[in-house]
């Protein structure tokens, strides 16, 4: 009975989501004034009902409840407690659920900051927000109800996927889904504005710290669906260019170039339709990568049970909301034109240049991740992309991106001249040459071509990230959060930088063979494997082996690599047991029994591998500092009106540009 | 016709890839099944002509066999038909279907308007034996060892061709046993082909 209402909850959000949005773009359409008053009440509504339904699964998981099919589908009586709550997002219908309960996280947090909008505008977005949120209802409703039942009921479930059983995988879906449903709120701010029709840049104001935030939580993500891979696909790779990684890190990419052109937009009124393209775009990968993942079309190692009949739906969907928007866009942005002008050594050039290399970054994940369908549609064959590709193309705009946000960071708006910075700009360059090399060729010996090239990058940034702060410190001026927070992003983005170099050129890897008490070498590092034994675990029986790690002698650490094998689904799962430290990470993973008590043994080393994922949560740090600073700054400001002489010179130029 | 409609036309000529990307989904016959070498997933079904004697794993033991996934509801399924009669004929080795999410008395009508491949059909009504199976969508078929090993996988529509290139070679001349005898159940339901 509870289960049931569940569902009935859904159907109510989908009815209330309805209301939010005709209420919320037809009020403003139809200059009704009241209408505009139903519009936060329906997503506040919404939103309790998409709890309630949310909660309703939660409890049928803990309750073991297996007359509900995706219960029984995806848990088990054994499975401890904490994973039978996080089985909700294990699966298909449940990962919908979750998707929805973002989305609507998304929206009532944006009714509560409605107060700053125009009252129209904000009931257009929330409008928009209330199609995506019908869009999705419906889908769930239809297609993948998370609340059928089973009849008759089993005595006990299918178990999760063993993979599942995780912590990181506990908080990584909802962290992502955060990230890139987030999106959505740029995307329907971005409507709004183009269904008003508005001349102004003050949507980009309002947008940007949505899509700070978002733009956050989706680094967040990456990084952590990146590190779960890592250790629980138990074989040392953390990234694979799968299409379901493709899919968070393409709005990723566009989002990061929308975060900067939203800057531009907002201080000098340029790059407007360039900007409303980017946020349209942003939130249609997003939905795009939701379709691929689920509609079977691609194959990938993470994809859930697809069912092709579900695709067409997605597809109907995407029309709607994708083809609408760009309809929007057509129709609109060319209303929307900016015109103002800049010289070829301004910020806006930096910013423009930032934005055409990470499109292009975006198309080449985009294209690769595309072109197996594409090339079956053209009856071309089977074509299979991989690192040989993505690699290489992702480097030939990225490299280029990265050398110039150093500059970037210092030009100033409008005026063609680095000024002041250009002397410490020199320094830091001067010096991030020495500790790139010091580093690549003296530290880390055997490097390839491009990691002097990569160390030098990513000291660069870090260090010219650095001048701004330590300036202002100098002179005692207190330093803004916009400025602080693009200080930390750039020095994390420097710090991702020096550790994708150093684990792509210096990782070593052994796949070997070994009896108990036979050893390999991994540079300085002796790995020797002593033995193991059987073990048991709550749901599962394994093996685990011990090996030994000793550096030129010296005793480093013991790992246990397990292999398990989980009772229900009878899968067998590779445990790697990692040794983790701030330079680098030993891995040991268990291979195959290959008899006469010798084990096939797979060991790696990598050195600066934390600095990819620290890097990435830097980054997002970054963002969150800039706009929590902002609020503040803004109530500070609207407090009392700040004597000029409190304003640091930096903001005036600033804001130089602002009419 | 200016600039601003061409991220339009862009998204419309992705549509036309994702479009025929997934009507082509099911037929994508290259997915690799991490079933194949593995004992086949443990299961019982109701038998659609006899409800006394169940289809399960046990029936798979002994002797080569293919499990031929299907649904009325399934187009290509229709069109995969007359292969698998044609297979049935020649090949003698048994057919084993599993009905997924489909009504019995629109698959009988089916076997009676089209002949009876099969030598006995589960019902998958809910399709959880189908997630077990790793199903994609119909049709699939797997080649099943006397062992009770997921020998091969094909997704999409069987043909005289794949049976002949892809299965035929796989069945090893040492371990092939006939067919037991067909039950009287599924003959009564079987008519020749073009019936």
């Amino acid at each position: 009975m509870v289960v049931e209402l569940g569902q009935y909850a859904l159907i109510l959000a989908l009815m209330l989501a309805a209301a939010q949005a005709f209420f919320g773009l037809a009020g403003p359409a139809l200059k009704r004034e009241r209408w505009l008053a139903v519009v936060p009440s329906a997503a506040c509504g919404q939103f309790v009902f998409v709890a309630l339904a949310v909660g309703v699964l939660v409890h049928a998981f803990v309750d073991n409840d297996f007359s509900v099919r995706y219960v029984a589908e995806n848990s088990n009586s054994a499975l401890p407690l904490f994973y039978r709550v996080t089985a909700l997002w294990g699966a298909h219908e449940g990962s919908m659920l979750l998707w929805i309960l973002v989305l609507s996280l998304w929206t009532m947090a944006l009714v509560g900051n409605a107060r700053h909008l125009p009252a129209a505008f904000a009931a257009r977005a929330l409008g928009v927000l209330g199609v995506i949120s019908c869009c999705f209802l419906l889908f769930t409703l239809a297609t993948s109800n998370p609340f059928a039942r089973l009849m008759p009921a089993v005595p006990d479930g299918n178990d999760l996927n063993p993979v599942l059983q995780d912590p990181a995988f506990a908080v990584h879906p909802p962290i992502l889904y955060m990230g890139y449903v987030g999106f959505s709120v740029s995307f329907a701010l971005a409507c709004a504005a183009m269904i008003e029709g508005r001349r102004d840049q003050l949507w980009a104001h309002w947008m940007r710290p949505w899509t700070v935030m978002a733009w956050a939580f989706l680094a967040c993500g990456i990084a952590l669906g990146s590190w779960w891979a890592y250790y629980e696909l138990g074989w040392g790779g953390f990234w694979f260019w799968d299409p379901v990684e493709n899919a968070s890190f393409m709005p990723w990419l566009v989002g990061t170039a929308l975060v900067h052109s939203l800057a531009v937009t907002d201080k000098r009124g340029l790059f407007k339709s360039w900007t409303l393209l980017l946020a349209v775009t942003a939130f249609s990968l997003s939905l795009l990568g939701t379709f691929l993942v689920r509609s079977g079309v691609l194959v990938s190692v993470h994809s859930f049970a697809a069912d092709p009949s579900r695709g067409i739906f997605i597809l109907v969907l995407l029309v709607l909301m994708i083809g609408g928007a760009l309809g929007l866009y057509a129709w609109r942005a060319p209303l929307m034109k900016s015109s103002a002008g800049f010289d070829f050594i301004s910020r806006e050039s930096f910013l423009l240049f930032n934005n055409i290399l990470l499109t292009i970054a975006a198309a080449v994940v985009f294209g690769g991740t595309l072109a197996p369908l594409i090339a079956d549609t053209l009856r071309l064959g089977t074509l299979s992309v991989g690192p040989p590709y993505f690699n290489p193309s992702f480097l030939v705009p990225i490299l280029p991106m990265l050398a110039l946000v150093a500059l970037g960071m210092h030009a100033r708006w409008r005026r063609g001249r680095l000024g002041e910075s250009r002397r410490p700009l020199l320094l830091a360059l001067g010096a991030a040459l020495v500790l790139g090399l010091a580093l690549s060729l003296g530290v880390y010996a055997h490097p390839l071509t491009l990691t002097p090239v990569g160390a030098t990058v990513g000291f660069w940034i870090i260090l010219s990230a650095l001048i701004d702060p330590i300036d202002r410190l100098r002179r005692r001026v207190p330093l803004p959060a916009s400025v602080a927070g693009m200080s930390i992003a750039h020095i994390g983005l420097g710090v991702f930088v020096l550790g994708i170099t150093f684990v792509q050129s210096n990782t070593i890897q052994r796949d070997i063979a070994l009896k108990p008490g036979q050893s390999a070498q991994l540079g300085a590092y002796q790995f020797r494997y002593d033995g193991g034994q059987e073990i048991v675990g709550p749901n599962y029986e394994g093996f685990r082996g011990q090996v030994s790690i000793t550096r030129n002698g010296a005793p480093v650490t013991v790992l246990y690599p397990e292999k398990r094998r989980y009772w229900v689904q009878g899968t067998v799962q590779t445990t790697a047991a990692i040794a983790p430290a701030f330079n680098r990470d030993l891995l040991a993973a268990l291979g195959e029994d290959v008899g006469a008590g010798a084990w096939s043994l797979r060991f790696q080393y990598r050195p600066l591998i934390r600095f990819v994922w620290v890097g990435a949560l830097i980054m997002a740090i970054g963002g969150v500092t800039a706009v929590v600073g902002r609020r503040q700054g803004a109530r500070v400001a609207s407090g009392a009106a700040l004597p000029l002489a409190a304003v640091a010179p930096g903001d005036i130029r600033e804001h130089g540009g602002a009419p | 016709m200016n600039r601003f409609v061409l991220p339009l036309a862009g998204f419309l000529l992705l549509l036309v890839v994702l479009l025929v990307g997934l009507k082509r989904a099911p037929e994508k016959s290259n997915l690799p099944s991490p079933l194949i070498g593995k004992s086949a997933p443990q299961f019982t079904l109701p038998n659609l002509f006899d409800n006394t004697q169940p289809l399960s794993t046990e029936t798979l033991k002994g002797h080569w066999s293919l499990v031929n996934v299907w649904g009325t509801w399934c187009v290509e399924c229709r069109a995969e038909h007359a292969a698998l009669l044609q297979i049935k004929q020649e090949a003698r080795v048994p057919i084993i279907g599993i009905d997924w999410k489909d009504q019995d008395e629109d698959a009988l009508a089916w076997l009676e308007q089209l002949g009876n491949p099969y030598e006995r059909v589960g019902t998958d009504h809910d399709g959880r034996v189908a997630i077990d199976w790793g199903v994609y969508g119909a049709p699939e078929s797997f080649l099943i060892s006397p062992t009770g090993t997921v020998v091969y996988k094909h997704i999409g529509a069987m043909t005289p061709q794949v049976w002949q290139h892809d299965f035929l070679p796989r069945i090893s001349a040492t371990t092939f046993k006939p067919p037991p005898p067909p039950t009287p159940a599924s003959s009564s339901a079987a008519t020749g082909p073009g019936a």
